[in-house]
């Protein structure tokens, strides 16, 4: 078998004496779809960062591609939550930063051929040339996914791509996200509050909870029981019509959204 | 009375005579709009107006502090600024922190600067140049140490083009993609303290912004071609500088008005133009995804 694109073993984080959690065992193949759910400061994006190499492991080991992960590592794709992008710089810039922006010098080479290739990958050709902050938050998003795929990554991070999107956009992007780990074969690592949009392709949830984590088939993680000794607090998972609830002690519901 | 009064803004008598006498002042205008022109792309990027203004009033207060003390004044400029600048830089990473600082930095230096400039004996012309701008005071050591600082701040900038660009319009992706924008930052402030210093003995501490921020703000207005706003913001700084220049060759007023009602003309041009061009959607898209366009900057 080939090297796991990520290979989490015994792995714990810690900041000072608060654990986020401990004891990680996660091995993601090429072209998985792992879902990361948890609640706030459960550590889903810190997790993130320690795969980008941004912040170290407190104990156990990690590896990229069978190596410790590097900083700017060409290997990791990462696609950010939606931001209003202030300067007016073209969705085909961000594009081409993507490819090399981390190098020093102005940049000589052309790499127009490039960029077009990556922006007709997710759809977004027709935009190529206007600035960002005037794109819709789904075309942003297509973008990003533009730029995350410029260095070839064999893994995609995404923190929350579908953050402040309607319903519509969610299901488009994470259906983008999905069709391209299929055309690449990148492993996607994708952290979110809403599971339902990205159900229908994760492969594999980790579910980070406060008292304890859990990773399988979302049908076996997603469960009352399971979710209960995660939140250490009794939890219900309700499922309407092919949509998963998820519903704490305090009447509050996760992972869905009332405002469609 | 009014024909006396325009005689003082224009007058274009004697312009023969004059123009070689400020051969130094042209060239230092022009290298000052080169340096503003490039530094502002990143100052609008980065939003880093107010920084600017901050780190020209400390440039200020390191300048009159050489007056008094008769050192070099291009020394203390450039003193000056470099600590403001370092000080913004590592103070105040986040922008909200950073605008604090800049506003506790700015009223010091000023008063500072105003303190050295009420002590010290020489002509008032001299006090007022630098905070108004002077125009026939760049001697040739001074047109040597601005060609010098020019080169650094050009040269500096060309190293860091790409990541810099990176990490001013997408500082976490830059961050994931192991982009030092920390340090990147940093060594920004210092590019920007060295061109604030320079302009400062061009333009007047009060009236930096009119070269260091508004060409890059008017070009960003009417392209978002990383090739065109830095080409356009040059251009622009340049009519404005060697513009105003000429134009107050034969006046008894300082340059300042000049440069600075000049590029502030090309700023409102550019931003009818920009206007005109957002609200139609700023390249043809077909109706259904100008339909569902969202929000338009500016």
């Amino acid at each position: 078998m080939s090297t796991p694109v990520l290979e989490l073993t015994g792995a714990g984080l810690a900041f000072g004496s608060r654990t986020v959690w401990s004891g990680l065992d996660l091995v993601v193949e090429a072209g998985e779809f792992v879902t990361v759910l948890g609640p706030n400061g459960s550590g889903k994006t810190s997790l993130l960062r320690v795969v980008l190499g941004q912040l170290p492991l407190s104990v156990g080991r990690i590896a990229v591609l069978g190596h410790p992960p590097r900083r700017g590592s060409r290997a990791v794709g990462y696609v950010p939550q939606q931001r209003h992008v202030e300067t007016p710089v073209r969705a085909r810039d961000l594009v081409r930063l993507g490819i090399d922006g981390d190098r020093w010098g102005p940049g000589r080479h052309a790499r127009r051929a490039q960029v077009d290739e990556l922006l007709a990958a997710v759809g977004a050709s027709e935009y190529a040339d206007v600035p960002v902050g005037m794109l819709s938050g789904g075309e942003q998003q297509r973008v990003r996914i533009a730029q995350a795929l410029a260095s070839g990554p064999a893994i995609l991070l995404c923190d929350e791509p579908l953050l402040s999107l309607d319903l519509r956009r969610q299901h488009e992007v994470t259906e983008l996200i999905d069709a391209t780990r299929r055309a690449t074969g990148a492993a996607v690592l994708f952290v979110t509050h809403e599971v339902n949009p990205v159900l229908p392709y994760t492969d594999r949830v980790l579910y980070l909870g406060p008292a304890g984590h859990a990773a399988g088939a979302p049908d076996d993680v997603l469960t009352s029981e399971r979710l209960t000794a995660l939140y250490g607090a009794p939890i219900d998972v309700v499922r309407v019509q092919g949509r998963v609830l998820v519903v704490g002690d305090d009447g509050h519901i996760h992972h869905s959204r009332e405002d469609e | 009375m009014t024909d006396d009064w325009w005689a003082r803004l224009v007058d274009f008598s004697d312009y023969g005579q004059l123009l070689p006498l400020v051969t130094n002042s042209l060239v230092a205008g022009s290298l000052l709009a080169l340096v503003g022109g490039l530094v502002g792309v990143f100052v609008v990027q980065r939003d880093l107006a107010f920084a600017v203004h901050g780190v020209s009033e400390l440039s200020f207060a390191g300048a009159s502090a050489a007056l008094l003390f008769s050192l070099d004044v291009s020394l203390g400029a450039v003193a000056g600024s470099l600590v403001a600048a370092l000080l913004i830089g590592l103070l105040g990473a986040r922008a909200r922190e950073r605008n604090s600082i800049v506003g506790v930095l700015m009223p010091f230096g000023l008063g500072l600067g105003v303190l050295a400039l009420a002590l010290y004996p020489g002509r008032a012309a001299n006090k007022f140049g630098l905070l108004t701008g002077q125009i026939v005071a760049v001697d040739d050591a001074r047109l040597t140490a601005m060609v010098a600082i020019a080169a650094v701040v050009v040269g500096g900038l060309l190293v860091v083009w790409r990541p810099l660009t990176f990490a001013s319009v997408d500082p976490d992706v830059a961050a994931a993609r192991g982009v030092p924008t920390r340090a990147l930052s940093l060594v920004f402030m210092l590019l920007l303290g060295l061109a604030v210093a320079m302009a400062v003995q061009i333009v007047g501490a009060l009236l930096v912004l009119s070269l260091l921020i508004t060409p890059a703000a008017a070009a960003v207005r009417v392209t978002a071609s990383p090739v065109w706003v830095p080409v356009l913001a040059v251009l622009f700084a340049q009519v404005s500088a060697v513009g105003g220049i000429l134009l107050a060759l034969g006046a008894s007023v300082p340059i300042s008005p000049y440069v600075t009602t000049i590029s502030f003309a090309i700023y409102l041009a550019c931003r009818f133009v920009g206007g005109r061009r957002a609200r139609r959607g700023w390249v043809r898209r077909p109706a259904r995804q100008a339909a569902a366009g969202g929000t338009i900057a500016g």
